[in-house]
């Protein structure tokens, strides 16, 4: 960890004191700022207050302190806050791996082709999510590419072994929705690891080099240490929305693979139990700010936007 | 074999695009398919209809208009927002920095099941009926942040010197505002606006939560839709709002370095 504040330190500061006009700032802020506290901050009180409330839709909700809701809920629906977790967490997992060889490239060795490139990046944000989700079902499709060469290679013997999928078919099942899942957020893993590799001095991988360093050791002690900060930011950018999801779950899996965010959906508009559905809520938003709170006692504020 | 050693990252580098792409190819191929039942998901034979008639099927442009007023309107709210507190965090040192840091980035960190029902219950409880306006409102708080994060980049990116230039040659704050910083920032705005503009457009669990039956945006017609079968119409809207975008962007890159070549 060590590291990582080093890496942290060297990099954006903030901007130097101005003298005088020291209201500018605020006067800047207040409106942005406002409309955040208005419609971002209250609601999560809102939504505390919520689950803690007895009553139904008709008749209405009356604040009782209700704080057995919370083992209530999580004893019932434990199972999919773990799986949605374990997705998240696998989804991270494959796009760190993924997204840091591109993010690597684009940064180090692209050259002139490095604009457009970030721009290839970005691109498939242009194209709606869920129309690009269900082309997963047509690329996963029985009979497809994807699902011969699986056939063909005997991969998918070590698939079904693994549990992560059933039978011939790739889709409807875990494989189809971690791939998703990872697919859907790779972007956020690229960029901020992208930043970080870009601040990266080239000369460092020379020296490096010059002292009788390996390639793999030139990565393991300074290139990968010094986008570490990068590595943090992506991974959280990945796993909580991702952790959240539930498209790719609904979309690409099956009865077996829901995850919190659609019990989530089901529970306040369609089963109308809103405390239970703001308790569970509540839950994920609290391990979002743990998760947070360790970054920023790490790596301070700085680096997040 | 050496050869390829050499070039591995790069092959890594091109298949990871790919996989980020290979969607949005599929997407173009089958706006052009004549799909065998209502599931368009397996190539049957070659067709223009749906292209020649993207408003076929009932619904889907009135969904994209929807889609579009809120996603102007959110998208213009949220970059005068989010410029003004880029300025602020990128421009000056205050007190307070880290805690607006933090609520900057929140937004973006929030799952979006937590950020729609969060706001779903604050609603109910005002007693504001769900509809457009709860939408746009919404689709604004997700947008401010991201737009933040591109105009910030640039401004700190950007020369203090050249605004002192400015103003050692007479210029009042409001000219040197006018005629130096803002179209020094103005690459960083645009980038931010397309921003939040199609993650406004492509919003579909927010808007669920604070959509009426007579709000349904584009993504929950494409939701709704898909419970019952696939029209090849949204694959066409699909790669028309790809291609307008990717072209913004070329031209936006074109501009900004023939400036940069200029000057």
């Amino acid at each position: 960890m060590a590291n990582m504040a080093v890496a942290v330190g060297g990099t954006e500061a903030p901007p130097p004191r101005r003298a005088g006009r020291n209201w500018v700032p605020y006067a800047l802020l207040v409106p942005g700022l406002l409309f955040l506290a208005f419609f971002y901050a209250a609601p999560m009180v809102t939504l505390g207050s919520q689950s803690l409330q007895e009553g139904n839709v008709y008749d209405g909700y009356i604040l009782t302190g209700n704080v057995g809701i919370y083992p209530e809920t999580l004893s019932e629906y434990w199972p999919h806050l773990f799986r949605s977790l374990g997705y998240a967490a696998s989804a991270t997992f494959f796009g760190l791996i993924l997204a840091y060889p591109l993010a690597y490239y684009m940064a180090q060795k692209a050259g002139r082709w490095k604009n457009i490139m970030l721009i290839l990046v970005i691109a498939p944000f242009f194209t709606s999510f869920l129309i690009r989700t269900l082309a997963w079902r047509i690329i996963l499709s029985d009979g497809g590419v994807v699902s011969d060469v699986v056939q063909a290679s005997g991969f998918d013997h070590v698939l079904n072994f693994m549990g992560l999928t059933q039978g011939d078919t790739l889709l409807n099942s875990k494989f189809a929705v971690i791939a998703g899942l990872t697919y859907n957020f790779l972007p956020f893993m690229i960029l901020p690891l992208f930043a970080a590799l870009d601040r990266l001095d080239p000369r460092l991988m020379e020296a490096a080099r010059d002292l009788y360093a390996s390639g793999w050791q030139t990565f393991r002690r300074v290139i990968w240490p010094l986008s570490l900060p990068g590595v943090v930011a992506g991974t959280l950018l990945t796993f909580i929305p991702a952790a959240g999801d539930y498209i790719n779950s609904r979309l690409l899996g099956n009865t077996q693979t829901v995850m919190i965010g659609q019990v989530i959906d089901s529970l306040f508009l369609r089963v109308l139990d809103f405390p239970k559905a703001a308790a569970l809520s509540f839950i994920l938003l609290v391990m979002i700010v743990a998760l947070v709170g360790f970054y920023v006692r790490k790596a301070g504020t700085e680096e997040l936007v | 074999m050496k050869w390829i050693k050499k070039h591995l990252l790069l092959f890594a580098a091109l298949a990871v695009l790919g996989y980020l792409l290979l969607p949005n190819v599929v997407v173009a191929v089958f706006s052009f398919n004549s799909p065998r039942g209502r599931y368009n998901y397996e190539w049957n034979e070659f067709s223009a209809a749906a292209w020649l008639d993207p408003c076929g099927n009932p619904g889907i442009c009135e969904a994209l208009g929807l889609s579009l007023r809120i996603g102007l309107t959110a998208s213009v709210v949220a970059t005068i927002l989010g410029t003004l507190v880029a300025f602020a965090l990128g421009r000056h040192r205050f007190r307070g920095r880290s805690a607006t840091n933090l609520l900057i980035f929140m937004p973006m960190a929030t799952p979006e099941v937590v950020m729609g029902s969060s706001l779903l219950t604050l609603f109910v409880m005002a007693g504001m009926p769900s509809g457009s306006l709860n939408i746009t409102i919404a689709h604004i708080v997700f947008c401010v942040s991201f737009v933040v994060v591109a105009v910030k980049a640039r401004v700190s990116s950007l020369d203090p010197r050249l605004e002192e230039a400015a103003a050692d040659l007479g210029a009042n704050p409001l000219q040197t505002f006018l005629r130096v910083t803002l179209p020094l920032a103005a690459p960083g705005i645009a980038a931010g606006a397309l921003l939040a503009f199609s993650l406004s457009f492509d919003d579909y669990i927010i808007t669920n939560f604070n959509a009426s039956p007579s709000s349904i945006t584009f993504p929950m017609y494409v939701w709704g839709a898909a419970q019952r079968g696939t029209p090849v119409e949204i694959f066409v809207v699909g790669t028309v709002m790809f291609l307008v975008a990717l072209s913004i962007v070329v031209i936006g890159q074109i501009l900004s370095s023939r400036r940069e070549r200029k000057a």
